[in-house]
């Protein structure tokens, strides 16, 4: 589904992705692990499109295709879907109004009409309940004045409604307690099939106590420097990243 | 008459040797340029008016004379030439051979994003309309309607015909003759505008000039509007269009009084889409409106209004707050693009008691264009218990646009409330990247965002109305960032 080879990207010149290769499979969840300052949001952001960020050298293919060509919104429509760190506010457009001019334009984009009003309901009741999200937060500003779980658990919700294949979940744990952090996993976890992907961007190991990764890989000054299964994490958690850094700079 | 030229009557003013009657035989349906109490007199002749209008006009003229054009306002024009202007033009008619295909051709691709009916088109374009069934018995019906609650709605030139005692005793009560400069000058020469008179009691049963849009056609560019609403009663009027309007008068000065007696409400809600000038600020309208309305006692006037178009636009709508618990609201959007620059906001004149007044302004730039909000709020000294809210919040898009907000506040009574908030803020990079990750492109997510921070005052608009006003903040906006 997703295969990057030797990806290098900078920001304003600073070189930040220095050669990452990974490979995403459907039905697969990846956790990408790693100190502060190592590239992990960075990584999501170039997989995402956004445009500060300059590919200097690799490919990103999304189900074959070479997507380093596609905006943002194109990327999003052929199914990649980023769950910010920090989501924005957008004062006086409410979250279901944001939703469904998403859910518009992505369908718009395929050549679809816009999805019916009852439908669309139907939907938010469905996903709403799936995570225990009470509808009044629904007709609210988008993210404004929302605390740090009902920000995340909103991204969560929004990736319930677009129904992507992809899924990069940028630090979704930071923030939460551990309620929300339970019902966001659970969320996750609902939502996971075998022709879908998720990749976890986390610091801590915290999270995958719930969303149980397939592969770890440790992230460091721009390079993936170890990849394992979910033992690895364990032995993060324990052990820090000091290790790892000593490994890598030995 | 074989030929009449512009020459000839230039000369016939110049020597003065004539009487009135004269213009009658002018087949020109234009005066020359230039401005004079001969061409004053003109006007007020050619459109058969009572003497006492014409020296009402004449009074404003020699006022005007010894004014000067205001430059305190947050903006820089290049002042008109008055005596390069013709003060009256007729209204334009119908040329039969001219089709749709003769209009520019981004002036009808922006007629059919805002939705705007063939019919209307051909309207705003003196195209030839097939003769539509419906609209006709629409109108007809409509016009039945308000005839039988006694409402009179009718050109300002009809009123002061049929109604010469209603207009005689309130035309220029709100906005004197000697009001500003601009006032003075649309004392002087207005071309024709809007006469409304509710009777006590009755409340107005449709949004007035949906179906006439009677101010539309020939007004041309001094535009003169008189509501009165009598006692207990209550009307919603609009005013504007959506649709692009292009002008080849480039200055406009309008002027509306309002008029609500005890216990009366008005709602006045604008669309302004004058032609703003090009993306590189060459052409475009200055429109110079002065706005006002009484509240006697209990009354309430609300003012809502989009201002998208115009190069230059000075509109302080306002409120005199006599009647005690009066209310006066003010809500706006004020979009500028490009080289627009706009200095809007209201007055807010308590002089009631327990009178209460909310100025909710959303300011919009983009491009290099200039955005200010003035407002005053003024509290008299027998003002016992008055309260304001105010709230002006202003959204930047890109680095060269300038939100500059100049609230005034006098308060002269000790048990005053006033509240006044304001925020900038820019639409980040982060806000348009958010909203592409989720499939939604740029431009959408700028309208998006727009439309978020102009909900409070779109709210206000009646809804057919709100729905053109959504589409129209997008389109003056396509663009704006890159």
């Amino acid at each position: 589904m997703l295969k990057i080879n030797n990806l290098h990207a900078s920001v304003e010149d600073k070189a930040i992705l220095k050669g990452i290769n990974l490979e995403v499979k459907p039905g697969e969840v990846h956790a990408i692990m790693g100190p502060n300052g190592s590239g992990k949001s960075t990584l999501s952001s170039v997989i995402a499109g956004k445009e500060e960020y300059e590919v200097t050298d690799g490919e990103i293919f999304f189900d074959e295709e070479n997507i380093e060509e596609l905006s943002a919104e194109e990327r999003a429509h052929k199914g990649i879907f980023l769950s910010f760190q920090y989501p924005v506010e957008i004062p006086g457009v409410s979250v279901t109004n944001f939703i469904k001019t998403a859910i518009n334009e992505t369908r718009k984009a395929k050549g679809l009409p816009d999805m019916p009003a009852n439908e669309m309901l139907k939907l938010i009741r469905e996903k709403s309940e799936l995570l225990e999200i009470d509808r009044k937060f629904l007709s609210r500003s988008l993210n404004q004045g929302f605390s740090g779980g009902e920000k995340k658990r909103n991204e969560i919700f929004q990736m319930a409604m677009l129904e992507p294949k992809l899924a990069i979940l940028d630090e979704t744990d930071s923030g939460l307690d551990i309620d929300a952090l339970r019902i966001v996993a659970s969320g996750v976890n609902k939502l996971k099939s075998k022709d879908n992907a998720v990749v976890l961007i986390t610091h801590y190991q915290r999270l995958l106590d719930y969303i149980v990764p397939d592969f770890v890989h440790v992230l460091y000054n721009g390079r993936i420097v170890k990849s394992g299964g979910k033992e690895l994490a364990h032995e993060l958690e324990e052990k820090g990243y000091d290790w790892i850094k000593e490994e890598v700079n030995a | 008459m074989s030929k009449y030229t512009e020459d000839d009557l230039r000369e016939e003013l110049k020597t003065k040797e004539y009487e009135y009657g004269f213009y009658t035989d002018i087949e020109s349906d234009t005066f020359p340029i230039g401005l004079n109490e001969d061409i004053v007199k003109a006007i007020s002749l050619k459109k058969e008016e009572p003497v006492w209008m014409t020296e009402w006009r004449l009074e404003a003229f020699r006022a005007w004379q010894e004014m000067e054009e205001p430059d305190w306002a947050n903006v820089n024009y290049a002042k008109p030439d008055f005596q390069s202007i013709a003060y009256y033009s007729a209204p334009k008619s119908v040329d039969p051979n001219k089709t749709l295909d003769d209009v520019d051709p981004d002036l009808l691709a922006m007629y059919k994003k805002l939705g705007i009916s063939v019919d209307e088109q051909k309207k705003m374009n003196n195209v030839a309309m097939d003769i539509v069934v419906d609209s006709v018995s629409v109108a007809t019906t409509f016009k039945k309607t308000l005839s039988e609650k006694g409402i009179i709605f009718m050109s300002i030139s009809e009123a002061i015909k049929e109604h010469p005692e209603l207009v005689k005793k309130y035309l220029g009560t709100i906005v004197p003759q000697k009001d500003n400069y601009y006032a003075a000058l649309n004392s002087a020469v207005f071309s024709d505008g809007s006469f409304c008179y509710i009777p006590k009691g009755v409340r107005c049963p449709m949004e007035l000039s949906t179906y006439f849009r009677i101010n539309q056609g020939g007004t041309g560019q001094f535009e003169r509007t008189l509501l009165v609403a009598d006692e207990g009663s209550y009307v919603s009027y609009l005013e504007g269009c959506t649709a692009p309007s292009r002008d080849e008068n480039q200055l406009h000065a309008a002027v509306v009084e309002l008029i609500a007696m005890d216990d009366a409400e008005i709602k006045y809600s604008t669309v302004q889409n004058w032609f703003p000038g090009n993306a590189e600020g060459k052409g475009g309208v200055y429109n110079f409106v002065t706005k006002r309305g009484l509240c006697e006692k209990n009354a309430k006037i609300s003012w809502t209004q989009v201002e998208t178009g115009s190069a230059v636009t000075w509109k302080y709508p306002s409120c005199i707050l006599k009647g005690d618990n009066s209310v006066g609201e003010f809500y706006s959007i004020a979009v500028t693009n490009n080289y627009q620059q706009a200095d809007t906001g209201t007055k807010m004149i308590h002089l009631g008691k327990n009178t209460k007044s909310t100025i909710i302004s959303k300011g919009i730039s983009a491009g290099k264009s200039q955005n200010s909000y003035r407002g005053l709020v003024q509290i008299g000294s027998r003002a016992d218990n008055a309260r304001n809210f105010s709230q002006c919040d202003s959204l930047l898009m890109g680095n060269a646009c300038g939100a500059h907000t100049f609230p005034y506040i006098e308060a002269k009574n000790k048990t005053a409330q006033i509240e006044h908030e304001a925020t900038t803020s820019k639409i980040g990079e982060d806000q348009i990247f958010y909203c592409n990750q989720r499939g939604i492109d740029t431009e959408k997510a700028i309208a998006l965002i727009v439309n978020g921070f102009s909900k409070d005052v779109l709210n206000k608009l009646p809804m057919e109305f709100a729905v053109e006003a959504q589409k129209l903040l997008e389109i003056s906006l396509e663009g704006s960032v890159g």
